[in-house]
């Protein structure tokens, strides 16, 4: 069987952000660099789906700069058995429809039983590319799985629905699923997987032999939201911290009355 | 502007994000019609036209053949632009109809400004004005984004619609499940002290338990919190758990994404503890303290009980 997941590599959300020069996007120097959430859901559902089905042969593919390769390592560490490195310097100025339509174009040849995305990015979270792909590949796709089952060529998931509440649904490989928070328990890379994983095909392909279409969307402007709501921000030391916050409920509360 | 408009049917019920397309199209001074699969023992009050096709026939999922449906309303109302819920429903049909019209989408708009639609970016640290370069778009809104400035009212003019193309069914819909009953019913508690990720380790949850009894409340978490089984499911607070509004809701270590926000955002007072200063959470928070948890809940529990 063969399967193919895609990942994205984003700033840690903790990061203090800068606004580039043209003022379209964040800055990408001195930020802390990670996998994707979503996707390392759809990492380790591809790996498990890999170790079920004998002779399965698992790619994993990202689309970005050069430190990407960084992220994808530790995707061939968890159990993937090659990488394909779209290596596009550019790739944050790429429109859903621009990537998705890169990944269909590598994709339209392999043959691939089963796609796995993750629900969303975390940095654009546009929440497309994985539904986007399928129907470009004219396969079947379902979103935001929090359970994955497959067996005899059908797959059996949950999507997951405001409330918490689940649908049930089936469908037949090949399909595409993207991931949401929960699915699994993402395993961590051990230290002999990550010395193996070294010698593990890695290919760069150029998106420019890939892009066969133009954005339909740009970012025009970004910047940080207006703080509204007034609220206050105390720094300084912990007790002290505690006296006030503790002075502030009595006024403002009941809580403590 | 002509907006077409994609309510939102589940379990024999309309549902309350139907109004938010209204308000949003109202918002717009768009001239617009609704799409609904759904039943007409569920109409949305609603002044305009409805395209309705019935769930019982065509199943409430089944996106290849929704969409197929949706396609033939726009083929008809030639609308500028389509309109969804930035939902489990919404995100997952919009990029199909999206891609067959050629249309850019703007996932999750929280507002639109001079006409361009503005998205959150990083966990909402940023936003971004997205600029279509098609004349058609589609738009998912985000949950809450777009308020209901009035009681919805109306009576829409139903036309019922069908279509044969069931070949299209690549996706077999068996049902639902509903979320896990029991635990806590945290809707029923003063006070809630809710650990976010920033606790960092399982261990940690006992401080935030703590300090959740010294002040007589119930501790809640944030997904995160639950998905490494670290608390029950009854304790998540947000779009995909429980909705609270407490007199007093005590953050800590969670960053305030739109999804726990939707969930707490109406407590009458907020305070968030976190060691980033930046945290969104501080946006809707009356007061944010800048710092390690792990230090300052013990300390105040200490002092809380002291009083
Ligand atoms: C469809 C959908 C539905 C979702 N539903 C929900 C939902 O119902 N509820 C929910 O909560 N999430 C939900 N999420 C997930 C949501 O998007 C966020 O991923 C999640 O809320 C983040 O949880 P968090 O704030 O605990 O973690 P993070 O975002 O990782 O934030 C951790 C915070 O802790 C702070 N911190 C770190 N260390 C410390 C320390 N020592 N002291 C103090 N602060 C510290 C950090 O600065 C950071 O702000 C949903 C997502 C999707 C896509
Ligand atoms: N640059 C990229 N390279 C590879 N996969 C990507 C890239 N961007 C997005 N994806 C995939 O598409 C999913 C949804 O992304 P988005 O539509 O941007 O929210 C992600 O979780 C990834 O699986």
């Amino acid at each position: 069987m063969k399967i193919l997941v895609c990942i994205k590599q984003v700033p840690d959300m903790e990061s203090k952000f800068k606004i580039n020069a043209e003022g379209t996007w964040y800055d990408g120097i001195d930020l802390a660099w990670r996998m994707n959430e979503y996707d390392e859901y759809a990492v380790e559902q591809a790996v498990q789906l890999k170790e079920q089905v004998a002779g399965s042969d698992l790619t994993v593919l990202c689309i970005g700069r050069q430190q990407v390769q960084e992220t994808m390592k530790k995707a061939l560490a968890i159990g993937c058995d090659r990488g394909v490195h779209v290596a596009d310097e550019n790739s944050h100025q790429k429109d859903p429809f621009e990537i998705a339509s890169v990944i269909a174009e590598f994709a339209s040849d392999k043959g691939f039983d089963l796609i796995f995305t993750g629900m969303q990015s975390q940095d654009r979270g546009s929440a497309q590319v994985g539904v986007l792909i399928a129907e470009m590949l004219g396969m079947p796709s379902i979103s935001t799985i929090v359970d994955f089952a497959f067996a005899d060529g059908q797959i059996s998931a949950k999507r997951e629905l405001e409330g918490g509440i689940k649908a049930l649904v089936k469908t037949t490989a090949p399909a595409l699923v993207t991931c949401q928070l929960g699915l699994n328990t993402p395993r961590y890379p051990t230290l002999p997987n990550i010395m193996k994983a070294k010698k593990k095909e890695l290919l760069s392909v150029e998106v420019a032999d890939l892009l066969k279409v133009e954005a339909k969307q740009e970012t025009a402007k970004i910047y940080f939201p207006e703080k509204k709501g007034g609220g206050l921000v105390l720094e300084g030391e912990v007790a002290d911290l505690a006296d006030q916050l503790i002075q502030i409920l009595k006024d403002k509360t009941a809580v403590l009355a | 502007m002509k907006a077409l408009l994609v309510a939102e049917y589940r379990d024999g019920q309309l549902l309350g994000s139907t109004y938010e397309l209204v308000a949003f199209a109202n918002q717009l001074g768009a001239e617009s019609a609704m799409f609904l699969v759904g039943s007409d023992s569920a109409l949305p009050q609603y002044d305009g036209p409805l395209y309705l096709a019935d769930s019982g026939k065509y199943s409430e999922f089944n996106p290849a053949v929704h969409k197929q449906l949706l396609l033939d309303v726009i083929a008809k109302e030639q609308p500028e632009m389509v309109v969804f819920a930035h939902s489990s429903y919404g995100w997952d049909l919009a990029p199909r109809i999206a891609l067959t019209l050629g249309a850019a989408q703007v996932s999750e708009v929280v507002e639109i400004v001079d006409g361009v639609p503005v998205a959150p970016v990083c966990n909402s640290k940023l936003r971004r004005q997205v600029k279509a370069n098609t004349d058609r778009t589609v738009v998912t809104l985000q949950a809450g984004a777009f308020g209901l400035s009035d009681e919805p009212s109306g009576s829409p003019t139903v036309e019922m619609i069908d279509t044969d193309s069931d070949s299209a069914a690549q996706i077999e819909f068996c049902g639902y499940e509903e979320a896990e009953a029991g635990g806590v019913d945290l809707s029923k508690a003063d006070v809630i002290v809710s650990a976010g990720r920033g606790i960092g380790k399982p261990e940690n949850l006992e401080i935030v338990e703590v300090l959740a009894k010294a002040l007589g409340g119930e501790y809640g978490a944030s997904r995160p919190v639950v998905d490494s089984d670290w608390a029950d499911h009854s304790r998540q607070v947000g779009t995909t758990g429980q909705t609270v509004s407490p007199k007093l809701y005590v953050a800590c270590g969670i960053s305030g994404a739109i999804q726990h926000l939707a969930g707490m955002k109406k407590s009458e007072f907020i305070v968030a503890i976190n060691t980033d200063k930046d945290a969104p959470i501080g946006e809707v928070a009356d007061v944010l303290l800048v710092a390690d948890l792990k230090q300052f809940l013990p300390v105040l529990t200490e002092k809380v009980r002291a009083l």
